[in-house]
């Protein structure tokens, strides 16, 4: 079995400027936060991150925001993080919004080897500009493009070593789509266990999927 | 006295019925679920991955992994279920969320709501109302009736459209609007207020129902 175990500066090293890094996290909860940090120390830059939202001014993708290592956002919103707002307004960095269920799909494709989903959602919006519409028997929808991403920065709560993650509670939202649309998938573990620990009926992410395992998540 | 949020809460916990799923916008929406009628039990769905979600939680018992959709530290009640984005949308989205009660800033005699955007000003970015909006089977805005003067109720929504023609009913702390194909239709008033004054706060014509109620109230 391969060795899947590096350290977060050697994760951070995987991550080139310029890289589009999808993130997991719903308001930095499911965010890795050490490789959050680990990118800061690293002086990663001009990174495009897909992500729900900016995470908060401390928290989360945040980080990266207040560093301006950020190039440009894909988030379904950026309430909390005034900063990633203030970047926007003044052109020091790129925000696209998307729907957040439209995003989780457009993940989800990216890794299921799809061209794009067909959503109701947007339709009549800002949304919908420039895309292409769709009618399937006589209702419209509007096609959204597959997203993937260099690396996926994911967090797991239970993670064996041979890379089978357990989300506990919300931490789970977009890490396990994230996990299977990118060319190089990293998860930081708050707990490493042996293989064989996790029960299967439990994995949430399989091992295929993850190619780097980073200890000492909190 | 009670404050408009809380008679507009009041008034939309009395539309829910045992047994349904319901999503609660971030904000005054939350607040529907403290007036629930008696015997009325209902399935409070998070979009960040809940379905089961119970009330926020005591202080110094926060789950560190267990948010809702407005990063609030929450409790679950027993049979809970965890799930990622995805499959939260697609409960969304697949209508097997009977209602959604969300906040907005303008809603138009068609049913079309802006709730995301204002250019240039507040960029929070849509997050999940586009799917909400477009997939729950009823949308219900709470807000109130109108901001520092400028009526919120249009004939035509002036700001980025959030969706087209999706809200159904419209409940504010003057009065309990229908959305039908004519336009606004005047249901129910608040008591101590005329049809006339909320009439002069509101920038469509009304409907004024035959059987026109009194707004039940705290």
């Amino acid at each position: 079995m391969k060795n899947k175990m590096i350290t977060a500066e050697e994760a951070a090293k995987l991550v080139k400027d310029g890289s589009v890094v999808m993130i997991g996290g719903f308001m930095s909860i499911g965010t890795p936060e050490i490789l959050m940090d680990a990118l800061i120390a690293d002086d990663t830059k001009d990174l495009t991150v897909i992500a729900n939202d900016a995470g908060t001014q401390t928290t989360g993708i945040g980080k990266l925001v207040a560093e301006k290592r950020v190039k440009k956002l894909i988030a379904s919103h950026i309430g909390l993080n005034p900063e990633m707002g203030r970047q926007m307004s003044a052109g020091e960095a790129e925000v696209e919004l998307v729907p957040q269920g439209s995003l989780a799909e457009m993940i989800r494709a990216g890794g299921a080897g799809l061209g794009g989903v067909l959503t109701p959602t947007g339709l009549g919006t800002d949304v919908a500009n420039g895309k292409q519409t769709v009618v399937v028997d006589g209702k419209e929808f509007l096609l959204e493009r597959a997203l993937r991403a260099d690396v996926a920065l994911i967090r797991g709560s239970i993670v064996d070593k041979a890379g089978n993650v357990f989300y506990n509670a919300t931490t789970r939202n977009f890490n396990p789509m994230m996990a299977t649309a990118a060319d190089v998938v990293i998860v930081a573990a708050e707990k490493i266990v042996e293989v064989g620990e996790i029960d299967p009926n439990y994995v949430m992410t399989p091992y295929i999927f993850v190619d780097y395992i980073v200890g000492g998540e909190r | 006295m009670a404050s408009a949020k809380e008679i507009i809460a009041y008034r939309v916990a009395q539309e829910l019925h045992d047994g349904d799923v319901v999503n609660l916008g971030i904000g005054l929406p939350t607040l529907v679920a403290n007036y629930l009628p008696e015997g009325v039990h209902i399935t409070l769905q998070s979009e960040n991955g809940i379905i089961g979600m119970g009330p926020l939680s005591e202080p110094g018992k926060e789950d560190k992994d267990l948010i809702n959709a407005g990063n609030q530290n929450v409790t679950v009640l027993p049979g809970a279920v965890f799930f990622d984005s995805a499959t939260s949308f697609g409960i969304i989205r697949g209508g097997h969320v009977d209602l959604t009660v969300l906040g907005a800033l303008q809603v138009d005699e068609t049913g079309s709501l802006a709730s995301h955007i204002v250019p240039g000003k507040m960029v929070p970015g849509m997050g999940g109302a586009m799917d909400l909006v477009v997939g729950a089977k009823k949308v219900i805005i709470g807000m109130v009736h109108s901001a520092k003067g400028e009526p919120k109720l249009l004939k035509k929504i002036t700001l980025p459209a959030t969706a087209i023609n999706r809200v159904h009913m419209i409940v504010t702390e003057l009065c309990v609007i229908e959305v039908t194909e004519k336009g606004f239709l005047l249901k129910e008033i608040a008591e101590g207020t005329t049809v006339e004054e909320i009439q002069s706060q509101t920038g469509a014509q009304l409907i004024i129902a035959d059987d026109l109620k009194t707004m039940p109230s705290l």
